[in-house]
């Protein structure tokens, strides 16, 4: 047998929607043009919003999956090939949850309307080109903590010029 | 002072958005707070830069357009600070895609914080690097990303190796350069490099078959090895997950192993032992550990043969198959699916579990297995199997039965042990499900029946008896109309009758009745009507005492605003009336339809999903040409464009109508065409209706008759009516002069119609054709050039042209001066090769001098017969 195993590409877009429908965060590792995007949206929530709570975690959506969990008012959900692991794509889910708890300290859907752009930092410390990059909670949150003092200095030098700025000019 | 300078918090845009009651509301924020960031972008404001930024990825969010900001993300990427860059990258991945041009800007910045002495920035640069890069970035920065791999923090080595994941996704060439920074990935021990870098070497092994030797052959052991001590290892915290360590690394280390190990027999036994053990050691009480079960299971499916391992998979997947929770029975069922190439019996012995999961409520579930059992039916199971699913077909949800009715007409016909048995479960499949099934599929069924006469009685009369129950499916009623137009006799005899079969009583009217109800019940569209149309007129032929009767139903529709059913009546009344002594001939029984022809077909125009079923065990080749094929499809296929001649609806009608007389003994076999062949044009032609064509309004009557010449049986037919056959004759008089002259053979009647290839005001150029048998391809044809005016052309000159696939030869013309009302004579020859698949196509112009002016016309000749 010469032929190799089909790898998946792993996770296409990451889609976090509340019940209502609002979308509170999407990242796509693969292109898709604006239209698309609001159109796989629109299609996908009316989709996942609509099952009910026994059902599986999975739905089948133009030859993808979608894995989806749903914390509270908010639905996460990650769009795979048919032939990965949806039950890791479900861990995956989990650890970012558990990430963003801890980070913000029992996480509510509100920390992630106002800090959207944290969510995604997050993210981006967990995934890179669709694909897992770190399986410890505690090394990504000492990373996003160490990043979170950079700006924190940065911040506070620039009060602190504009003070001696403004005692100067005084 | 700009008024919108002044600007509000991001929490303070957010809060006003969220307090917006309706939808234009909402859009009046965002534009205010858009014309805001747009002045405040023309004002090149740098301290409001990242807090604009972040207002506009909010509003992108909520799908509003923000390409206007696309440049302040670079802007703050180039700028020198670590949060100004963090807002900058983040935007850039979120406003921007890797097909936008203004990418190829930010390659530079890119390149120069990948050699950035702040980790964190380099950290920002490979994670916008490996979630957008662009082939030609791919390539530019594929050295940085290579010398990262050896970077001293970890966490930078884990992020260039998802980078160069995505670079070889992007340019699978550039996957040499990263073999060995990728193996030397393998060895370490920080959980987040060794995961990136296992996926790392499993995505080169993907691309290339000499990497993937490499790695079998220097890296198997070590990462047999490395899953062993992970499984091994004692708790740690920061990587458990429910009692498991590090879930994630192990799905990633089996994974590389299922690569290393397809194919290669000494790889496999290799790792053989540690999945035993992880195949028989892992907890199955949480999701993480079915995870790497479900993981290794496939493993052990994709690697060489090992009995006992096979076993201890498949016993897994049982025990996956009754677990409560419905994700572990999904991926059961999927993995199921994929075992059945290994072993196809161990797969079987779930059979039962797997059809009662086809009747589980919830959608994803029921799909996989009905999929799965699809997939497990063979003529030894198919009886039982079908009686379940139609079983469960009346009682599914609206939702799924049309994939389960799909599936269901699949199974019959691809394993059905006999045509009555088919037939059978067809009928109960369109009773309960008929709006769901697809046009081929009842073909398909015609077609059958048409090929058993012994049971034509027995099926028109079951159908007769479901139309009474499941008036309102669509497929039933077409193909229960049908049945009782061409086989209405054997339904009031009760002839035929099996020993299984109830008898009836069906009066003559009865059936009238039960096409009546269908051309009046609200359900029907135009093809089931059409079809009740022609079905009253062949019942007309049948039992004649019914004739009156038929005639005002069929009249009922000369007022109809579709002009196919009221073409149809105006026709059909006409044949009633007026033409007594053709119409038992005309009306005959349809011959037997061909199912090679069929199949043929149907395979060209089918989705994978129904063609895979392979060869029907129904379908018995009958030695017609594989070269009917194609013209019938032709036919068909209106809208396709290598079929120029004009054609409407009314079109087929007329073949349907009159070539049936084709079968008349009477009729004058046509040289060159096979009668076989043509009558199964007509045949298809009339399950065809089923697809109106949009229909031409231009279908007068003159265009009528320039159709008619797409069939020879007409052809001949033209001569006979009428003397002078191009002059513009009503379809009324057609028909009249049919019935006044009784039908003859003429000796020397042409195999094709003549047609009028040009007509201008002024000059009037017709085609004869003649065709020798012995050379089908070629055609001789006669050019008739008149001229209409009173005026002497001169210096008159023919030019043609036409596609490759013809030859075309002319002749010169008799004469190269047309007197006032005058003709002349020019003879051509057109060979061509594509001779019954397409038609001829001529381009042509014309010159000549009136008085001296040159006079020029051109126009293009499609109208030609087909099937020249």
């Amino acid at each position: 047998m010469t032929c190799l195993i089909m790898l998946a590409s792993g996770i296409h877009f990451v889609l976090l929607v509340s019940r209502q429908g609002k979308v509170r965060l999407t990242k796509w590792y693969s292109p898709y043009a604006q239209k698309e995007r609001s159109k796989v949206i629109r299609e996908l929530s009316g989709v996942i919003l609509n099952r009910g709570p026994k059902l599986c975690n999975f739905v089948e959506w133009r030859g993808y999956k979608v894995v989806y969990k749903r914390y509270a008012s908010l639905y996460f959900c990650m769009c795979i090939d048919q032939e990965d692991n949806e039950l890791e794509v479900l861990e995956i889910i989990h650890h970012y949850v558990e990430i963003l708890d801890r980070y913000f300290g029992s996480v509510c859907e509100l920390d992630l309307i106002f800090n959207f752009h944290k969510a995604y930092y997050i993210l981006d410390e967990l995934l890179i080109a669709g694909e897992l990059q770190e399986s410890s909670k505690k090394t990504v949150a000492r990373i996003i903590s160490a990043q979170d003092q950079l700006v924190e200095v940065a911040k506070e030098e620039a009060s602190s010029i504009s003070n001696i700025i403004a005692q100067a000019t005084k | 002072m700009n008024p919108f300078s002044s600007g509000t918090r991001l929490s303070d845009m957010i809060r006003a958005i969220r307090a917006s009651k309706t939808a234009a509301e909402e859009r009046a924020v965002v534009r205010k707070e858009c014309a805001a960031i747009r002045a405040s972008i023309n004002e090149n404001d740098q301290d409001y830069r990242h807090r604009d930024l972040a207002k506009l990825m909010f509003i992108h969010m909520l799908g509003y357009p923000t390409h206007f900001g696309q440049m302040e993300c670079l802007k703050l990427i180039a700028s020198p600070g670590f949060p100004e860059k963090r807002i900058g990258y983040l935007g850039l991945m979120l406003l921007l895609d890797e097909r936008q041009e203004v990418l190829m800007l930010v390659t530079n910045s890119l390149k120069q914080d990948l050699n950035h002495t702040n980790q964190y920035i380099v950290g920002l640069a490979l994670c916008a690097l490996g979630n957008i890069c662009s082939a030609e970035m791919a390539r530019d920065l594929a050295p940085e990303v290579e010398r990262l791999l050896q970077f001293r923090d970890p966490n930078i080595r884990k992020k260039a190796a998802l980078c160069a994941i995505r670079i070889i996704r992007k340019v699978p060439d550039l996957s040499e350069n990263f073999i060995n920074p990728g193996a030397a990935l393998l060895k370490e021990k920080h959980h987040g490099v060794l995961i990136t870098g296992v996926h790392l070497c499993t995505e080169i092994c993907n691309v290339s078959s000499e990497a993937l030797e490499y790695f079998r052959k220097k890296c198997t052991e070590g990462l047999v090895k490395t899953l062993r001590d992970i499984a091994n290892s004692p708790y740690s915290p920061e990587y458990d997950v429910a009692g498991i360590m590090d879930p994630f690394l192990h799905i990633r280390l089996l994974r590389l192993l299922r690569v290393l190990g397809q194919g290669d027999a000494d790889a496999s036994d290799c790792m053989n032992d540690i999945l035993a053990q992880v195949a028989s050691k892992t907890e199955s009480n949480k999701n993480a550990g079915n995870a790497i079960l479900y993981e290794c299971v496939q493993t052990i499916m994709s690697i060489e043969e090992n009995g006992g391992l096979r076993v201890l998979a498949i016993n897994i997947l049982g025990k996956f198959l009754s677990n409560r929770d419905n994700n572990i029975r999904y991926v059961a069922l999927n993995m199921l699916m994929r075992a059945l190439t290994v072993d196809s019996q161990a797969v079987q012995r779930h059979r039962a579990t797997i059809l009662e999961c086809v009747k589980d409520s919830d959608a994803s579930i029921q799909k996989r297995a009905l999929e799965l059992i699809y997939l497990l039916v063979n003529e030894n199971n198919v009886k039982p199997l079908a009686k379940e699913l139609i079983e469960y077909l009346e009682v599914s949800e609206q939702d799924f039965k049309g994939d389960l009715a799909a599936k269901i007409c699949s199974i019959v016909e691809k394993f059905a042990p006999e045509k009555i048995w088919y037939i059978d479960q067809m009928l109960k499949v369109l009773s309960e499900a008929g709006t769901y099934v697809k046009e081929d599929v009842w073909h398909a069924l015609i077609v059958v029946i048409t090929n058993a006469p012994h049971l034509h009685g027995y099926t028109v009369r079951a159908l007769y008896r479901a139309l009474h129950t499941s008036c309102e499916q669509e497929s039933l009623v077409r193909v229960a109309v049908w049945c009782i137009g061409e086989y209405a006799d054997l339904l009031v005899n009760n002839s035929g009758m099996l020993d299984l079969e109830d008898p009836i009583t069906v009066t003559e009217s009865d059936a009238v009745d039960v096409i009546e109800t269908a051309i009046k019940h609200h359900t029907s569209d135009v093809t089931t009507k059409a079809m009740a149309l022609i079905a009253l007129l062949k019942i007309s032929s049948r039992f004649p005492s019914c004739s009156e009767r038929v005639k005002s139903i069929i009249g009922q529709n000369k007022g109809s605003f579709v002009l196919e059913l009221q073409q149809r009546s105006m026709e059909f009344s006409s044949v009633i009336q007026k033409h007594q002594n053709i119409r038992s001939t005309l009306l005959e029984r349809m011959p037997v339809l061909d199912e090679a022809t069929f199949s043929g077909r149907r395979a060209g125009s089918l989705p994978a999903s129904v063609s895979t079923s392979g060869k029907s065990p129904l379908s018995i080749p009958n030695g017609v040409a594989k070269a009917a094929a194609a013209p019938l499809v032709d036919l068909l296929d209106l809208s396709s464009d290598d079929t120029p001649a004009p054609t409407s609806s009314g079109d087929n009608f007329l073949q349907d109508l009159l070539g049936v007389d084709i079968t008349q003994p009477s009729a004058q076999p046509v040289s060159g065409m096979q009668p076989s062949q043509a009558g199964a044009d007509i045949l298809l032609d009339l399950l065809s209706i089923g697809t109106p064509s949009p229909v031409q309004n231009g279908s007068t009557n003159g265009d009528l008759l320039s159709m008619q010449d797409n069939n020879a049986p007409i052809a001949s037919m033209d001569t006979i009516s009428s003397t002078s056959p191009t002059a513009p004759s009503s379809m009324m008089d057609l028909l009249d002069g049919f019935g006044s002259t009784p039908p003859k053979n003429e000796d020397k009647s042409p195999a094709y119609p003549s047609i009028v290839a040009f007509e201008s005001s002024s000059l009037k150029i017709e085609f004869i054709f003649t065709k020798k048998p012995e050379n089908p391809q070629t055609t001789d044809i006669v050019g008739n050039f008149t001229n209409l005016s009173p005026n002497v052309y001169t210096d008159f000159l023919f030019q043609a042209a036409v596609p490759k696939f013809l030859q075309l030869h002319l002749d010169p013309a008799s004469s190269n001066s047309l007197p006032a009302n005058g003709s002349i004579k020019q003879t051509m020859r057109v060979t061509n090769s594509q001779q019954g698949k397409k038609p001829i196509v001529m381009r042509m112009r014309v010159g000549y001098k009136i008085n001296g002016k040159d006079v020029l016309e051109e126009g293009q000749i499609n109208n030609f017969p087909r099937g020249l």
